[in-house]
């Protein structure tokens, strides 16, 4: 009932204008109905191990690239200097926290040290809340047993994210300031973000060596672009009549830049620096294939044998780093906006009490062993083993006992829905397809999307995986609108209750950062390796983006609204169908994008569960040299993809927006 | 919330941290952490670890050995397989210890480039090719020759294998031929790409588990192998060359005899561990032991290669010897 009512909300706008949907309708039936005829002809598929000229000559240029690579100095000078920089910040990093130093058989700062730092700073940063907290998150990664891994991590992640902000923060104000910076870069970034991190990993430690500054660069790319984008929103959209007032007042764009739009866009800043963080955190299983140590090893190697209970253990750990990156950063944030009034002075004394008193911890877990090393049995820790145990006794139990119930669900959806989908899509003539893509675009998202859709389109059937990408593409679709369905539905229960916003929301912190594969493991015990397991990954990943985007919507619709439709009679569902929805319109179009796009993310992922198609290409141009260029394009291909759906959903999301006098 | 206890809390907090101060503890000593043996000099090793566990095992006892018998400081580093070639070429890598094949590998790191060498078989041979869980070997017997796999193709068919039998390939990094075989042997079945080793021991568990009919592509030696013991179909024997169109292939896979390749620099660095690693070689029964100690009994890779050395001084006292 719910769900029926949610998405004919969604639906809304759309139907508005009386068109719209009807030429939407009448397309579909026309493909249909020329499908039946056609199906079957100019599908341009392309058998695995095949090749087409385009791959063998990215086959090529790779072994030009890594032939020359040694005898090109200016670029193996640039190359050495970026990478003995970036090794020698973690090298250093590591030796405080993580890894014994200066002729020590510990690190220079012990656990007891690292976790009074962690309470101070999330007091600096909020309150006793967040301080609790993160002293609480930190104290996990011990009693796990994973201190060391863990330290491991939190190195690579600090650094990797101080040279995001070092390179993304000033380049964010650019893109901010000026419109040819945003076109020049934000093509760049929609890369950064889509393509696989399996395309160029390989080529990576060509030229970066194996060690940790491979690892932070793979890191930076994946992870920068928030930062950069969030920035320059930020500074973009600073009020009109604020600028205005200062440069009356003869301000320099220099003067106004730092004392009008970086004060007001701060707040806003932080918030970039959080989604760095969460994204950099999303890498570390990735970073572990290339040698990095840390967390990432630990489920990497625990998943070879299975062992979903260790891998949970390490995945843990990555959601407690999570959440207190996440909640020190958000408080810090919140914090950033209320500045202005002096802080009160029984906070300073507070301040100066916990300093005093991490510095004797520093002290402490300098000098004697059991302030350095983290007591409890090696090397599960405390409750290491016994989380491990616990999770792996329920992974049995509900692979034995859901397995009737969860085969005849995979029937029902994959004969039901992804079969029929999939015929449709990768059956049809890889004209009919293009031509219902234009017809689409053309309708929902209006003429001038046009050129950049057909470009999309040119680029997809050029890479010569067309017929996998048409894969890929039903599965994408499948779980795009599994993913709407739960981010209406959950999103609209916690934006109308503070209540259960903070009961659910560590849930989606933990989806987002806990790696797939230790979920996917009983997935798979339930579905096989299938496109619906891959459907259930990628719906796990993006959903919780869904659901937060369209629940930060429907709090943000006046009370004073809500209010005064309920003072008129309406019931709860006429509230959340006839008020809330609707105003949160453009929540639901900006959740529809994001979750798109971050569904995109996982095809890789997709790949090693059963997907076959575009993500199985990736990870098999990664592991096979004969096959890379087929890899690299795959990985274009799903950037190809990625933009083409993009451009459509915001497009089609601003003309909807077009209609209000807003 | 006044100030009283906030304070006394700062005072408790600072307290606890000169009690602690002046508390007897065992101090951090500067010197280095014992365990370095002194004797021969060896250096540096770094072994470049592929993640399977057969792999891990070999890592652990040639660890192992390289530490506590040659007093080798030993750096192992956990690596794609085509990463762990590339660290030959700069320096990062010392030894790969069990490599499948790999020619194309072997061209450019070792003809051309010159960087790596061979350096002998480890003993272990490597089998790939088409399998079933046990249970479907007793009920059906004559499954086990591919001539009869059509009759059974119904029995395989899922919701991914579009009305055909379904075949189920595993990790992307092994070479596969079963397109062109499934094709080329006129077998009613198709392709379906499970897309790494944890998707495929997971569904073989399954399938013996609850009696599901499962074609795969698998490998010895494997760890998984001595929890279900997968049958083998015979596919067309395989004779040298019979593989050499890679489109008209129809027969089975060539049996490896996986070898272990070090970087030139090693290879010429007169170390001791230069000989342990060209002399190890050993049996797919030593390395199911370890791997299964790993994988099945949980032990650390550390206790794992302690008892297996233990348990088999006259194996590996002949790897010593140079």
């Amino acid at each position: 009932m719910v769900t029926v009512a949610a998405t004919a909300g969604a639906d809304r706008p759309g139907t508005r204008r009386p068109g719209r949907g009807l030429v939407v309708a009448g397309t579909a039936v026309a493909w249909v109905a020329l499908w039946i005829p056609l199906h079957g002809r100019h599908t341009l598929p392309l058998a695995v191990s095949r090749l087409s000229p385009l791959h063998l000559w990215l086959n090529d240029l790779r072994d030009a690239v890594d032939a020359d690579r040694s005898g090109n100095p200016v670029l193996g000078g640039a190359v050495d200097v970026a990478r003995s920089a970036i090794d020698h910040l973690v090298v250093f990093i590591g030796s405080l926290i993580s890894e014994p130093s200066y002729g020590r058989p510990v690190p220079v700062v012990g656990w007891l040290g690292v976790v009074a730092l962690a309470v101070l700073v999330g007091y600096a940063a909020g309150t006793w809340r967040t301080a609790v907290l993160a002293g609480a998150g930190f104290g996990s990664f011990g009693v796990l047993g994973l201190w060391q891994q863990s330290m491991q991590t939190l190195a690579l992640t600090l650094a990797a994210v101080a040279i995001c902000l070092v390179i993304g923060v000033p380049l964010g104000f650019w893109v901010g300031l000026s419109p040819r910076g945003e076109r020049l870069v934000t093509p760049v970034l929609d890369l950064m973000q889509v393509m696989p991190t399996f395309v160029y990993l390989a080529p990576l430690t060509l030229f970066f060596l194996i060690g940790p500054a491979s690892a932070v660069i793979a890191t930076i790319v994946y992870a920068a672009a928030p930062v950069i984008r969030i920035t320059a929103h930020g500074i973009r959209n600073v009020p009109r009549p604020t600028l205005e007032a200062s440069e009356s007042l003869g301000a320099t764009g220099w003067q106004v830049l730092r004392t009008v739009r970086i004060p007001a866009a701060a707040r806003t800043i932080v918030l970039g620096i959080n989604q760095t963080t969460m994204c950099a955190l999303s890498m570390v299983t990735i970073a572990a294939l290339i040698g990095a140590p840390g967390l990432g090893e630990v489920v990497v190697k625990a998943m070879e044998i299975l062992d979903v209970g260790t891998a949970f253990a390490g995945g843990l750990a990555i959601v407690a780093m999570a959440i207190v990156l996440d909640r020190v950063t958000t408080a810090a944030a919140a914090h950033t906006g209320s500045r202005t009034e002096p802080t009160p002075r029984r906070r300073l004394w507070t301040l100066a009490a916990l300093g005093a008193s991490t510095l004797a911890a520093l002290h402490l877990s300098y000098t004697f062993v059991w302030a350095a090393v983290f007591p409890g049995p090696q090397p599960a820790g405390v409750i290491g083993g016994h989380v491990a145990d616990g999770v792996n006794q329920a992974t049995r139990w509900v692979q034995h006992h859901l397995v009737g119930v969860t085969d005849a669900v995979r029937v029902v959806v994959t004969d039901g829905l992804l079969n029929p989908l999939q015929a449709l899509v990768t059956e049809s003539p890889w004209y009919l397809v293009c031509a219902v893509v234009l017809a689409i675009t053309w309708t929902v998202a209006g003429p001038r999307t046009l050129p950049v859709v057909a470009g999309c389109l040119a680029l997809l059937v050029g890479t010569g995986l067309w017929r996998d990408t048409m894969t890929t593409l039903a599965a994408t679709l499948v779980a795009t609108v599994v993913v709407m369905v739960l981010g209406v539905v959950v999103g609209v229960w916690m934006g109308r209750s503070a209540r259960v916003d903070r009961l659910i929301r560590p849930t989606l912190d933990a989806a987002q950062v806990m790696p797939p594969f230790v979920y996917l493991v009983p997935v798979l015990g339930l579905f096989g390796p299938t496109r619906l397991t891959a459907i259930v990954a990628a719906v796990v990943f993006a959903a919780p983006v869904a659901v937060k985007v369209v629940a930060d919507g429907v709090r943000a619709v006046p009370a004073s609204v809500v209010e005064a439709a309920a003072a008129a009679g309406s019931s709860t569902w006429q509230l959340i169908w006839k008020v809330q929805l609707p105003l949160a319109r453009h929540s639901l179009t900006l959740a529809a994008n994001q979750g798109l796009i971050y569904v995109l993310s996982m095809v890789v992922v997709g790949g090693l569960v059963g997907a076959g198609a575009l993500g199985y290409l990736v990870v098999a141009g990664f592991s096979q040299r004969s096959l890379y260029g087929k890899g690299l394009a795959a990985g274009v291909a799903i950037v190809g993809l990625g933009i083409l759906l993009d451009r459509i959903t915001q497009a089609a999301a601003r003309r909807a927006d077009a209609p209000q006098p807003q | 919330m006044n100030r009283a206890p906030k304070w006394l809390r700062a005072v408790a907090l600072v307290g606890t941290g000169v009690l602690a101060l002046t508390a007897c503890g065992s101090k951090i000593s500067k010197e280095p952490a014992p365990g370095r043996a002194s004797g021969k000099p060896c250096g540096t090793v770094t072994i470049a670890v592929n993640p399977w566990v057969g792999y891990e095992a070999d890592a652990a006892v040639v660890g192992y050995l390289a530490k506590n018998k040659l007093g080798c400081t030993v750096v192992e580093k956990n690596l794609a397989e085509e990463v762990s070639w590339q660290g030959f070429a700069n320096g990062s890598v010392d030894v790969i210890l069990e490599n499948w094949g790999h020619d194309d590998l072997k061209k450019t790191y070792i003809d051309q480039q010159k960087v790596a060498v061979e350096h002998g078989v480890t003993g272990n041979k490597g089998i790939i090719g088409w399998y079933i869980p046990p249970w479907m070997a007793k009920q059906y017997p004559d499954i086990t020759d591919w001539h009869n796999l059509n009759k059974y193709a119904d029995l395989f068919k899922t919701t991914e294998s579009g009305g055909k039998g379904q075949l189920l390939d595993g990790d992307p990094s092994f070479v596969t031929n079963d397109e062109a075989l499934v094709t080329n042997l006129g077998l009613n079945f198709k392709v379906v790409y499970a897309g790494s080793e944890t998707a495929l021991i997971q569904a073989f568990r399954t399938a013996e588990q609850q009696r599901k009919p499962l074609l795969g592509y698998f490998y010895e030696p494997q760890w998984f192998m001595t929890e279900v013991k997968l049958v083998h179909i015979a596919l067309p024997a395989y004779t040298p060359g019979c593989d050499a169109d890679k489109q008209k292939v129809a027969c089975d896979y060539q049996p490896y005899d996986l070898d272990k390749i070090v970087s030139k620099k090693f290879a010429d660095s007169g170390s001791p561990a230069v000989a342990l690693t060209k002399n190890f070689s050993w049996s797919n029964d030593d390395q199911n032991s370890v791997a299964r100690d790993i994988a099945v009994n949980k032990l650390s890779h550390e206790a794992a290669a302690k008892k297996w050395v233990d348990a088999h001084p006259d194996v590996w006292q002949a790897w010593l010897k140079s």
